[in-house]
Protein backbone atom coordinates (compact mmCIF):
# COMPACT_ATOMS: atom_id res chain seq x y z
CA UNK A 1 0.00 0.00 0.00
CA UNK A 2 2.75 2.44 0.99
CA UNK A 3 4.75 1.27 -2.00
CA UNK A 4 1.90 2.30 -4.26
CA UNK A 5 1.59 5.67 -2.52
CA UNK A 6 5.24 6.39 -3.25
CA UNK A 7 4.88 5.12 -6.82
CA UNK A 8 1.85 7.35 -7.39
CA UNK A 9 3.70 10.43 -6.20
CA UNK A 10 6.71 9.65 -8.38
CA UNK A 11 4.50 9.16 -11.42
CA UNK A 12 2.82 12.49 -10.72
CA UNK A 13 6.20 14.12 -10.43
CA UNK A 14 7.36 12.63 -13.74
CA UNK A 15 4.38 14.03 -15.55
CA UNK A 16 4.16 17.44 -13.87
CA UNK A 17 7.85 18.12 -14.41
CA UNK A 18 7.57 17.19 -18.12
CA UNK A 19 10.51 14.75 -17.79
CA UNK A 20 8.29 11.85 -18.82
CA UNK A 21 6.99 13.71 -21.89
CA UNK A 22 10.43 14.76 -23.10
CA UNK A 23 12.03 11.36 -22.55
CA UNK A 24 9.09 9.55 -24.15
CA UNK A 25 9.11 11.88 -27.15
CA UNK A 26 12.82 11.42 -27.77
CA UNK A 27 12.46 7.68 -27.34
CA UNK A 28 9.53 7.46 -29.75
CA UNK A 29 11.12 9.69 -32.40
CA UNK A 30 14.42 7.83 -32.47
CA UNK A 31 12.94 4.34 -32.22
CA UNK A 32 10.42 5.31 -34.92
CA UNK A 33 13.28 6.43 -37.11
CA UNK A 34 15.07 3.12 -36.60
CA UNK A 35 11.90 1.20 -37.29
CA UNK A 36 11.25 3.15 -40.49
CA UNK A 37 14.80 2.82 -41.90
CA UNK A 38 14.90 -0.88 -41.09
CA UNK A 39 11.57 -1.46 -42.74
CA UNK A 40 12.63 0.43 -45.85
CA UNK A 41 15.78 -1.68 -45.98
CA UNK A 42 13.82 -4.92 -45.71
CA UNK A 43 11.40 -3.80 -48.43
CA UNK A 44 14.31 -2.98 -50.72
CA UNK A 45 16.13 -6.24 -50.11
CA UNK A 46 13.07 -8.46 -50.07
CA UNK A 47 13.86 -11.82 -51.65
CA UNK A 48 17.59 -11.39 -51.23
CA UNK A 49 19.59 -13.25 -48.62
CA UNK A 50 18.80 -11.23 -45.49
CA UNK A 51 19.74 -13.27 -42.41
CA UNK A 52 18.14 -11.04 -39.80
CA UNK A 53 14.47 -10.45 -39.18
CA UNK A 54 12.92 -6.99 -39.19
CA UNK A 55 12.23 -7.10 -35.42
CA UNK A 56 15.64 -8.44 -34.65
CA UNK A 57 17.30 -5.52 -36.39
CA UNK A 58 14.88 -2.92 -35.05
CA UNK A 59 15.07 -4.02 -31.41
CA UNK A 60 18.81 -4.24 -31.62
CA UNK A 61 18.72 -0.53 -32.46
CA UNK A 62 15.99 0.38 -29.99
CA UNK A 63 17.86 -1.10 -27.02
CA UNK A 64 20.53 1.50 -27.70
CA UNK A 65 17.96 4.27 -27.32
CA UNK A 66 16.67 2.58 -24.17
CA UNK A 67 20.10 2.46 -22.56
CA UNK A 68 20.59 6.14 -23.38
CA UNK A 69 17.26 7.52 -22.14
CA UNK A 70 16.51 5.43 -19.03
CA UNK A 71 19.29 7.00 -16.94
CA UNK A 72 17.54 10.34 -17.46
CA UNK A 73 14.42 8.90 -15.87
CA UNK A 74 16.24 7.30 -12.93
CA UNK A 75 18.74 10.05 -12.13
CA UNK A 76 16.36 12.16 -10.05
CA UNK A 77 14.77 9.38 -8.03
CA UNK A 78 17.06 9.58 -4.99
CA UNK A 79 19.56 12.29 -5.95
CA UNK A 80 16.87 14.96 -5.99
CA UNK A 81 15.36 13.87 -2.68
CA UNK A 82 18.78 13.91 -1.10
CA UNK A 83 19.55 17.34 -2.47
CA UNK A 84 16.20 18.82 -1.39
CA UNK A 85 16.32 17.05 1.97
CA UNK A 86 12.91 15.48 1.41
CA UNK A 87 14.51 12.07 1.93
CA UNK A 88 14.57 12.99 5.64
CA UNK A 89 10.77 13.17 5.61
CA UNK A 90 10.49 9.75 4.00
CA UNK A 91 13.01 8.24 6.40
CA UNK A 92 11.15 9.65 9.41
CA UNK A 93 7.73 8.54 8.16
CA UNK A 94 6.45 5.10 9.02
CA UNK A 95 7.87 3.67 5.80
CA UNK A 96 10.31 0.83 5.34
CA UNK A 97 13.31 1.45 3.12
CA UNK A 98 12.21 -1.30 0.76
CA UNK A 99 8.81 0.35 0.28
CA UNK A 100 10.51 3.59 -0.74
CA UNK A 101 12.81 1.76 -3.16
CA UNK A 102 10.08 -0.39 -4.68
CA UNK A 103 7.73 2.58 -5.03
CA UNK A 104 10.29 4.51 -7.00
CA UNK A 105 11.28 1.47 -9.03
CA UNK A 106 7.70 0.68 -9.98
CA UNK A 107 6.97 4.29 -10.95
CA UNK A 108 9.95 4.38 -13.28
CA UNK A 109 9.11 0.94 -14.67
CA UNK A 110 5.57 2.12 -15.36
CA UNK A 111 6.81 5.11 -17.35
CA UNK A 112 9.08 2.79 -19.31
CA UNK A 113 6.22 0.36 -19.92
CA UNK A 114 4.16 3.28 -21.23
CA UNK A 115 6.97 4.23 -23.61
CA UNK A 116 7.11 0.66 -24.88
CA UNK A 117 3.35 0.47 -25.22
CA UNK A 118 3.39 3.53 -27.45
CA UNK A 119 5.89 1.89 -29.79
CA UNK A 120 3.29 -0.83 -30.42
CA UNK A 121 1.89 1.67 -32.90
CA UNK A 122 4.64 0.77 -35.40
CA UNK A 123 3.83 -2.95 -35.74
CA UNK A 124 0.12 -2.05 -35.61
CA UNK A 125 0.59 0.11 -38.71
CA UNK A 126 2.54 -2.62 -40.43
CA UNK A 127 -0.17 -5.13 -39.62
CA UNK A 128 -2.57 -3.22 -41.86
CA UNK A 129 -0.59 -4.15 -44.96
CA UNK A 130 1.27 -7.26 -43.85
CA UNK A 131 0.27 -10.35 -41.87
CA UNK A 132 3.02 -10.40 -39.19
CA UNK A 133 3.80 -13.10 -36.64
CA UNK A 134 2.86 -11.76 -33.17
CA UNK A 135 4.86 -14.20 -31.01
CA UNK A 136 8.46 -13.27 -32.00
CA UNK A 137 7.46 -9.67 -31.51
CA UNK A 138 6.17 -10.48 -28.02
CA UNK A 139 9.54 -12.07 -27.21
CA UNK A 140 11.29 -8.87 -28.36
CA UNK A 141 9.11 -6.74 -26.12
CA UNK A 142 9.58 -9.05 -23.16
CA UNK A 143 13.36 -8.90 -23.61
CA UNK A 144 13.40 -5.12 -23.88
CA UNK A 145 11.13 -4.76 -20.86
CA UNK A 146 13.28 -7.05 -18.69
CA UNK A 147 16.46 -5.32 -19.82
CA UNK A 148 14.88 -1.94 -19.13
CA UNK A 149 13.95 -3.12 -15.65
CA UNK A 150 17.57 -4.04 -14.96
CA UNK A 151 18.75 -0.66 -16.32
CA UNK A 152 16.29 1.15 -14.05
CA UNK A 153 17.47 -0.78 -10.98
CA UNK A 154 21.05 0.12 -11.85
CA UNK A 155 20.09 3.78 -12.30
CA UNK A 156 18.25 3.87 -8.97
CA UNK A 157 21.28 2.47 -7.19
CA UNK A 158 23.63 5.06 -8.68
CA UNK A 159 21.10 7.80 -7.94
CA UNK A 160 21.08 6.75 -4.28
CA UNK A 161 24.83 7.31 -4.06
CA UNK A 162 24.87 10.99 -4.93
CA UNK A 163 23.02 14.27 -4.55
CA UNK A 164 23.95 15.32 -8.06
CA UNK A 165 21.61 14.24 -10.83
CA UNK A 166 24.16 14.66 -13.61
CA UNK A 167 26.61 12.43 -11.75
CA UNK A 168 23.85 9.86 -11.29
CA UNK A 169 22.87 9.92 -14.99
CA UNK A 170 26.39 9.85 -16.38
CA UNK A 171 27.58 7.05 -14.14
CA UNK A 172 24.47 5.03 -15.02
CA UNK A 173 25.11 5.46 -18.73
CA UNK A 174 28.72 4.41 -18.12
CA UNK A 175 27.78 1.26 -16.22
CA UNK A 176 25.08 0.30 -18.72
CA UNK A 177 27.33 0.73 -21.75
CA UNK A 178 30.00 -1.30 -20.02
CA UNK A 179 27.45 -4.01 -19.19
CA UNK A 180 26.54 -4.01 -22.84
CA UNK A 181 30.04 -4.22 -24.30
CA UNK A 182 31.48 -6.48 -21.60
CA UNK A 183 31.93 -9.41 -23.99
CA UNK A 184 33.66 -7.56 -26.83
CA UNK A 185 36.91 -8.89 -25.55
CA UNK A 186 37.64 -11.99 -27.57
CA UNK A 187 41.03 -10.74 -28.74
CA UNK A 188 42.46 -9.92 -25.32
CA UNK A 189 40.91 -12.12 -22.68
CA UNK A 190 41.31 -15.89 -22.51
CA UNK A 191 38.44 -17.98 -23.80
CA UNK A 192 37.40 -19.04 -20.28
CA UNK A 193 37.13 -15.40 -19.21
CA UNK A 194 35.17 -14.48 -22.31
CA UNK A 195 32.70 -17.23 -21.50
CA UNK A 196 32.07 -15.68 -18.10
CA UNK A 197 31.86 -12.19 -19.59
CA UNK A 198 29.35 -13.47 -22.15
CA UNK A 199 27.16 -14.68 -19.32
CA UNK A 200 27.52 -11.40 -17.43
CA UNK A 201 26.94 -9.00 -20.29
CA UNK A 202 23.57 -7.53 -21.22
CA UNK A 203 23.94 -8.21 -24.94
CA UNK A 204 24.17 -12.00 -25.05
CA UNK A 205 20.94 -12.48 -23.11
CA UNK A 206 19.13 -9.79 -25.05
CA UNK A 207 20.08 -11.27 -28.43
CA UNK A 208 18.21 -14.47 -27.56
CA UNK A 209 15.01 -12.56 -26.95
CA UNK A 210 15.15 -10.66 -30.23
CA UNK A 211 15.81 -13.87 -32.11
CA UNK A 212 12.41 -14.87 -30.77
CA UNK A 213 13.76 -17.29 -28.16
CA UNK A 214 12.43 -17.01 -24.63
CA UNK A 215 14.92 -18.86 -22.43
CA UNK A 216 14.30 -19.11 -18.69
CA UNK A 217 18.05 -18.54 -18.33
CA UNK A 218 17.81 -15.06 -19.79
CA UNK A 219 14.74 -14.15 -17.77
CA UNK A 220 16.47 -15.22 -14.56
CA UNK A 221 19.56 -13.26 -15.60
CA UNK A 222 17.73 -9.95 -15.98
CA UNK A 223 15.63 -10.49 -12.86
CA UNK A 224 18.72 -11.23 -10.79
CA UNK A 225 20.57 -8.18 -12.10
CA UNK A 226 17.51 -6.13 -11.10
CA UNK A 227 17.34 -7.71 -7.65
CA UNK A 228 21.07 -7.24 -7.18
CA UNK A 229 20.96 -3.50 -7.89
CA UNK A 230 17.84 -2.99 -5.77
CA UNK A 231 19.61 -4.79 -2.93
CA UNK A 232 22.63 -2.50 -3.36
CA UNK A 233 20.24 0.46 -3.22
CA UNK A 234 18.90 -0.79 0.09
CA UNK A 235 22.43 -1.11 1.43
CA UNK A 236 23.23 2.37 0.20
CA UNK A 237 20.19 3.86 1.94
CA UNK A 238 20.95 1.97 5.12
CA UNK A 239 24.48 3.31 5.18
CA UNK A 240 23.10 6.43 6.87
CA UNK A 241 22.73 4.27 9.94
CA UNK A 242 26.35 3.37 10.36
CA UNK A 243 28.33 5.92 8.36
CA UNK A 244 29.76 8.58 10.65
CA UNK A 245 28.85 11.46 8.35
CA UNK A 246 26.50 14.29 9.12
CA UNK B 1 -1.70 -17.84 39.75
CA UNK B 2 -4.32 -15.18 39.73
CA UNK B 3 -1.97 -12.59 41.12
CA UNK B 4 0.70 -13.45 38.60
CA UNK B 5 -1.70 -12.77 35.77
CA UNK B 6 -2.93 -9.57 37.27
CA UNK B 7 0.52 -8.32 38.12
CA UNK B 8 1.73 -7.34 34.65
CA UNK B 9 -1.44 -5.38 33.94
CA UNK B 10 -1.16 -3.55 37.21
CA UNK B 11 2.52 -2.98 36.68
CA UNK B 12 1.80 -1.66 33.21
CA UNK B 13 -0.85 0.66 34.57
CA UNK B 14 1.48 2.07 37.22
CA UNK B 15 4.25 2.39 34.69
CA UNK B 16 1.95 4.25 32.33
CA UNK B 17 0.89 6.58 35.08
CA UNK B 18 4.42 7.76 35.73
CA UNK B 19 5.79 7.30 32.26
CA UNK B 20 7.29 10.25 30.50
CA UNK B 21 6.30 10.68 26.88
CA UNK B 22 9.93 11.02 25.89
CA UNK B 23 12.69 9.34 27.84
CA UNK B 24 16.20 9.90 26.58
CA UNK B 25 18.68 7.52 28.08
CA UNK B 26 22.43 8.15 27.74
CA UNK B 27 22.09 8.95 24.06
CA UNK B 28 25.44 9.19 22.30
CA UNK B 29 26.35 9.71 18.66
CA UNK B 30 29.82 9.93 17.24
CA UNK B 31 30.64 11.15 13.76
CA UNK B 32 33.84 10.15 12.04
CA UNK B 33 35.28 13.64 12.22
CA UNK B 34 33.51 15.16 15.21
CA UNK B 35 31.46 14.23 18.22
CA UNK B 36 27.76 14.68 17.76
CA UNK B 37 26.07 14.11 21.08
CA UNK B 38 27.58 12.69 24.24
CA UNK B 39 25.66 10.95 27.00
CA UNK B 40 22.46 12.93 26.80
CA UNK B 41 19.68 12.01 29.25
CA UNK B 42 16.45 13.83 29.91
CA UNK B 43 12.69 13.24 30.15
CA UNK B 44 9.78 15.16 28.74
CA UNK B 45 6.30 14.67 30.18
CA UNK B 46 3.01 14.73 28.36
CA UNK B 47 1.77 18.15 27.33
CA UNK B 48 5.09 19.82 27.93
CA UNK B 49 6.84 22.16 25.49
CA UNK B 50 10.53 21.54 25.81
CA UNK B 51 13.01 24.02 24.41
CA UNK B 52 16.24 22.72 23.05
CA UNK B 53 18.86 25.38 23.19
CA UNK B 54 22.43 25.50 22.05
CA UNK B 55 24.81 27.32 19.77
CA UNK B 56 25.02 26.26 16.13
CA UNK B 57 26.59 22.83 15.76
CA UNK B 58 25.99 21.83 19.37
CA UNK B 59 24.07 18.64 18.52
CA UNK B 60 20.45 19.73 18.47
CA UNK B 61 19.68 18.39 15.01
CA UNK B 62 21.67 15.21 15.68
CA UNK B 63 19.57 14.52 18.77
CA UNK B 64 16.35 15.15 16.90
CA UNK B 65 17.41 12.88 14.06
CA UNK B 66 18.04 10.09 16.53
CA UNK B 67 14.68 10.64 18.23
CA UNK B 68 12.94 10.51 14.85
CA UNK B 69 14.82 7.31 13.90
CA UNK B 70 16.57 8.95 10.96
CA UNK B 71 19.72 7.28 12.17
CA UNK B 72 20.40 5.25 15.31
CA UNK B 73 22.62 6.44 18.17
CA UNK B 74 26.13 5.05 18.60
CA UNK B 75 25.10 4.04 22.11
CA UNK B 76 22.27 4.68 24.53
CA UNK B 77 18.64 4.76 23.55
CA UNK B 78 15.40 6.68 23.91
CA UNK B 79 11.75 5.76 24.33
CA UNK B 80 8.92 7.69 22.81
CA UNK B 81 5.45 6.87 24.17
CA UNK B 82 7.05 3.70 25.54
CA UNK B 83 8.46 2.56 22.18
CA UNK B 84 12.20 2.09 21.93
CA UNK B 85 13.80 3.96 19.02
CA UNK B 86 16.11 1.03 18.33
CA UNK B 87 13.62 -1.82 18.63
CA UNK B 88 10.44 -0.29 17.23
CA UNK B 89 11.42 2.53 14.88
CA UNK B 90 8.23 2.25 12.81
CA UNK B 91 6.03 2.56 15.92
CA UNK B 92 8.04 5.57 17.06
CA UNK B 93 7.71 7.24 13.67
CA UNK B 94 3.95 6.70 13.78
CA UNK B 95 3.74 8.65 17.03
CA UNK B 96 5.93 11.48 15.80
CA UNK B 97 5.43 14.58 13.74
CA UNK B 98 8.69 16.07 12.57
CA UNK B 99 9.70 19.32 10.93
CA UNK B 100 13.33 19.11 9.84
CA UNK B 101 15.48 22.19 10.01
CA UNK B 102 15.67 22.82 6.27
CA UNK B 103 11.86 22.39 5.88
CA UNK B 104 12.14 19.98 2.96
CA UNK B 105 9.13 20.07 0.64
CA UNK B 106 8.27 18.69 -2.79
CA UNK B 107 8.28 22.02 -4.59
CA UNK B 108 6.55 20.64 -7.68
CA UNK B 109 3.40 19.68 -5.77
CA UNK B 110 0.42 21.80 -4.75
CA UNK B 111 -0.06 22.15 -1.00
CA UNK B 112 -3.10 19.89 -0.87
CA UNK B 113 -1.53 17.09 -2.91
CA UNK B 114 1.56 17.28 -0.75
CA UNK B 115 -0.51 16.87 2.39
CA UNK B 116 -2.56 14.11 0.77
CA UNK B 117 0.63 12.20 -0.03
CA UNK B 118 1.79 12.32 3.58
CA UNK B 119 -1.71 11.49 4.83
CA UNK B 120 -1.56 8.35 2.70
CA UNK B 121 1.94 7.54 3.92
CA UNK B 122 0.65 7.97 7.48
CA UNK B 123 -2.15 5.54 6.70
CA UNK B 124 -5.02 7.95 7.32
CA UNK B 125 -8.05 6.24 5.83
CA UNK B 126 -9.74 7.71 2.78
CA UNK B 127 -12.83 8.98 4.57
CA UNK B 128 -10.95 10.85 7.28
CA UNK B 129 -8.20 12.06 4.99
CA UNK B 130 -10.03 14.98 3.47
CA UNK B 131 -11.36 16.18 6.80
CA UNK B 132 -7.94 15.89 8.39
CA UNK B 133 -6.26 17.83 5.59
CA UNK B 134 -8.88 20.58 5.77
CA UNK B 135 -8.36 20.76 9.51
CA UNK B 136 -4.58 21.27 9.36
CA UNK B 137 -4.92 23.70 6.46
CA UNK B 138 -7.30 25.70 8.61
CA UNK B 139 -5.09 25.48 11.68
CA UNK B 140 -2.00 26.67 9.82
CA UNK B 141 -3.98 29.33 7.87
CA UNK B 142 -3.17 27.73 4.55
CA UNK B 143 -6.68 27.22 3.19
CA UNK B 144 -6.42 30.05 0.65
CA UNK B 145 -3.16 28.70 -0.83
CA UNK B 146 -4.17 25.02 -0.79
CA UNK B 147 -4.09 24.75 -4.58
CA UNK B 148 -0.87 26.67 -5.20
CA UNK B 149 2.41 24.99 -5.99
CA UNK B 150 4.66 24.86 -2.92
CA UNK B 151 7.57 26.14 -5.02
CA UNK B 152 5.67 29.38 -5.62
CA UNK B 153 5.01 30.05 -1.92
CA UNK B 154 7.00 32.39 0.31
CA UNK B 155 9.25 31.14 3.08
CA UNK B 156 6.66 31.76 5.77
CA UNK B 157 4.01 29.75 3.97
CA UNK B 158 6.45 26.94 3.25
CA UNK B 159 7.25 26.79 6.94
CA UNK B 160 3.55 26.45 7.68
CA UNK B 161 3.18 23.70 5.10
CA UNK B 162 6.02 21.90 6.92
CA UNK B 163 4.22 22.28 10.25
CA UNK B 164 0.91 21.21 8.67
CA UNK B 165 2.66 18.05 7.44
CA UNK B 166 3.95 17.35 10.94
CA UNK B 167 0.46 17.80 12.43
CA UNK B 168 -1.38 15.77 9.83
CA UNK B 169 -1.73 12.52 11.76
CA UNK B 170 -2.43 14.26 15.07
CA UNK B 171 0.82 12.98 16.61
CA UNK B 172 1.36 12.67 20.33
CA UNK B 173 4.86 14.05 19.99
CA UNK B 174 5.99 16.92 17.80
CA UNK B 175 9.62 17.57 17.05
CA UNK B 176 10.32 20.93 15.44
CA UNK B 177 13.85 21.82 14.42
CA UNK B 178 14.28 25.60 14.33
CA UNK B 179 10.66 26.26 13.33
CA UNK B 180 10.96 30.05 13.12
CA UNK B 181 14.31 30.42 11.41
CA UNK B 182 14.29 32.78 8.45
CA UNK B 183 10.81 34.16 9.09
CA UNK B 184 9.86 37.80 9.47
CA UNK B 185 8.81 39.04 12.94
CA UNK B 186 5.11 38.87 12.23
CA UNK B 187 5.38 35.30 10.97
CA UNK B 188 7.52 34.38 13.98
CA UNK B 189 4.78 35.57 16.32
CA UNK B 190 2.16 33.63 14.35
CA UNK B 191 4.18 30.42 14.35
CA UNK B 192 4.92 30.82 18.06
CA UNK B 193 1.28 31.20 18.98
CA UNK B 194 0.49 28.21 16.76
CA UNK B 195 3.06 26.12 18.63
CA UNK B 196 1.85 27.35 22.00
CA UNK B 197 -1.68 26.33 21.07
CA UNK B 198 -0.47 22.84 20.19
CA UNK B 199 1.32 22.29 23.46
CA UNK B 200 -1.79 21.75 25.51
CA UNK B 201 -2.65 18.44 23.86
CA UNK B 202 0.78 17.24 22.77
CA UNK B 203 4.37 16.95 23.79
CA UNK B 204 6.57 19.30 21.81
CA UNK B 205 10.32 19.48 21.48
CA UNK B 206 11.48 22.61 19.78
CA UNK B 207 15.03 23.57 19.04
CA UNK B 208 16.32 27.05 18.66
CA UNK B 209 19.37 29.14 19.06
CA UNK B 210 17.22 32.20 19.67
CA UNK B 211 16.84 32.46 23.41
CA UNK B 212 13.94 34.87 23.62
CA UNK B 213 11.91 32.44 21.55
CA UNK B 214 12.52 29.58 23.92
CA UNK B 215 11.65 31.66 26.98
CA UNK B 216 8.47 32.86 25.27
CA UNK B 217 7.15 29.44 24.30
CA UNK B 218 8.68 26.69 26.40
CA UNK B 219 7.83 25.22 29.78
CA UNK B 220 11.31 23.84 30.25
CA UNK B 221 14.66 24.34 28.59
CA UNK B 222 17.52 21.99 27.83
CA UNK B 223 20.81 23.72 27.21
CA UNK B 224 23.46 21.73 25.37
CA UNK B 225 26.89 22.68 24.24
CA UNK B 226 29.31 20.65 22.15
CA UNK B 227 26.98 17.69 22.45
CA UNK B 228 26.85 17.73 26.24
CA UNK B 229 23.95 18.54 28.51
CA UNK B 230 24.60 21.75 30.41
CA UNK B 231 21.27 22.30 32.15
CA UNK B 232 17.62 21.20 32.17
CA UNK B 233 15.15 23.42 34.00
CA UNK B 234 12.35 25.94 33.67
CA UNK B 235 13.44 29.39 32.47
CA UNK B 236 12.39 30.86 35.85
CA UNK B 237 14.43 28.35 37.84
CA UNK B 238 17.46 28.88 35.67
CA UNK B 239 17.22 32.61 36.38
CA UNK B 240 16.87 32.04 40.11
CA UNK B 241 19.69 29.53 40.19
CA UNK B 242 22.21 31.76 38.54
CA UNK B 243 21.30 35.17 39.81
CA UNK B 244 22.94 35.14 43.23
CA UNK B 245 22.64 38.84 43.93
CA UNK B 246 19.50 40.68 42.81
CA UNK B 247 20.13 43.71 40.64
CA UNK B 248 18.37 47.05 40.16
CA UNK B 249 18.58 49.27 37.13
CA UNK B 250 18.72 53.01 37.88
CA UNK B 251 18.56 55.75 35.27
CA UNK B 252 18.73 59.32 36.57
CA UNK B 253 19.92 62.73 35.45
CA UNK B 254 22.76 63.38 37.87
CA UNK B 255 26.56 63.70 37.99
CA UNK B 256 27.85 60.15 37.75
CA UNK B 257 30.31 60.34 40.65
CA UNK B 258 27.89 61.92 43.08
CA UNK B 259 25.16 59.47 42.10
CA UNK B 260 27.46 56.48 42.61
CA UNK B 261 28.57 57.76 46.00
CA UNK B 262 25.00 58.38 47.11
CA UNK B 263 23.83 54.95 46.04
CA UNK B 264 26.79 53.17 47.68
CA UNK B 265 26.02 54.88 50.96
CA UNK B 266 22.61 53.23 51.16
CA UNK B 267 22.59 50.13 53.38
CA UNK B 268 22.16 46.92 51.40
CA UNK B 269 23.89 48.12 48.24
CA UNK B 270 26.84 45.93 47.35
CA UNK B 271 28.21 47.59 44.23
CA UNK B 272 27.36 50.03 41.47
CA UNK B 273 28.40 49.55 37.88
CA UNK B 274 27.59 51.44 34.69
CA UNK B 275 24.77 49.82 32.70
CA UNK B 276 24.61 49.20 28.98
CA UNK B 277 21.18 50.86 28.60
CA UNK B 278 22.67 54.38 28.19
CA UNK B 279 25.15 56.86 29.63
CA UNK B 280 22.82 57.59 32.55
CA UNK B 281 22.19 53.95 33.46
CA UNK B 282 23.62 52.14 36.44
CA UNK B 283 23.29 48.55 37.62
CA UNK B 284 23.09 48.35 41.38
CA UNK B 285 23.81 45.00 42.99
CA UNK B 286 22.04 44.61 46.31
CA UNK B 287 21.89 42.10 49.15
CA UNK B 288 19.18 39.44 48.97
CA UNK B 289 15.98 40.45 50.73
CA UNK B 290 16.99 44.03 51.46
CA UNK B 291 14.25 46.60 50.65
CA UNK B 292 16.70 48.73 48.75
CA UNK B 293 14.56 49.95 45.89
CA UNK B 294 12.50 52.32 48.10
CA UNK B 295 15.49 53.80 49.89
CA UNK B 296 17.22 54.29 46.51
CA UNK B 297 14.26 56.23 45.20
CA UNK B 298 13.99 58.31 48.36
CA UNK B 299 17.69 59.15 48.35
CA UNK B 300 17.59 60.26 44.75
CA UNK B 301 14.47 62.36 45.30
CA UNK B 302 16.08 63.96 48.36
CA UNK B 303 18.92 65.19 46.13
CA UNK B 304 16.38 66.50 43.58
CA UNK B 305 17.65 64.32 40.76
CA UNK B 306 15.20 63.41 38.04
CA UNK B 307 14.64 59.66 38.04
CA UNK B 308 14.00 58.34 34.55
CA UNK B 309 13.75 54.69 35.50
CA UNK B 310 14.22 52.48 38.49
CA UNK B 311 13.36 48.76 38.41
CA UNK B 312 14.63 45.33 39.42
CA UNK B 313 16.49 43.49 36.67
CA UNK B 314 15.85 39.85 35.83
CA UNK B 315 18.61 37.95 34.23
CA UNK B 316 17.74 37.41 30.57
CA UNK B 317 17.99 33.99 29.06
CA UNK B 318 20.89 35.30 27.00
CA UNK B 319 22.85 36.00 30.16
CA UNK B 320 21.90 32.67 31.69
CA UNK B 321 22.99 30.91 28.57
CA UNK B 322 26.34 32.66 28.34
CA UNK B 323 26.93 32.06 32.05
CA UNK B 324 26.09 28.35 31.86
CA UNK B 325 28.16 27.74 28.78
CA UNK B 326 31.10 29.60 30.29
CA UNK B 327 30.80 27.69 33.58
CA UNK B 328 30.59 24.42 31.70
CA UNK B 329 33.65 25.14 29.57
CA UNK B 330 35.61 26.13 32.66
CA UNK B 331 34.52 23.08 34.61
CA UNK B 332 35.68 20.79 31.86
CA UNK B 333 39.01 22.54 31.50
CA UNK B 334 39.83 21.85 35.17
Amino acid sequence: MNTLTIAKREMGSYFTSLIAYVVTTVFLVISGYFYYTNMVMFVMFVGSDVKLGLWQQTFYDIRFVTVSVLPLLTMRLFAEEKKMGTIELLFTSPLRDRQIIMGKYLACLAVFALMLALTLLYPALLKIVYQLEPLPLAACYLGLFLMGGACIACGIFLSSLTENQVVAAMSTIGVLLLMWFLDWNEGIAGSAVVKVLHQLSFSEHFLNFIRGVIDINDIVYYLSVTAFFLFLTKCSLESRKWRGIK
Amino acid sequence: MFAAEAAPTFYYYIQNLFMHTIEVDHLTKYYSNSRGVIDLSFDVSKGEIMGFLGPNGSGKTTTMRMLTCFFPPTSGTARICGHDILKEPLEVRRKLGYLPESVPLYLDMPVRSYLRFFAEVRGIAGRQRRARIDEVLEKCSLTHVAHRLIGKLSKGYRQRVGIAQALLHDPEVLILDEPTIGLDPKQIIEIRSLIKGLGAARTVILSSHILSEVSAVCDRVIIIQEGRLVAVDTPQNLTRRLQQTPKILVRAQAPADALTQTMLSIPGVVSVAPGIEGPDAFIVAVEEGAPVINSLAQALCARNWNIAEIRPVDMTLEEIFIQLVADDTEARRR
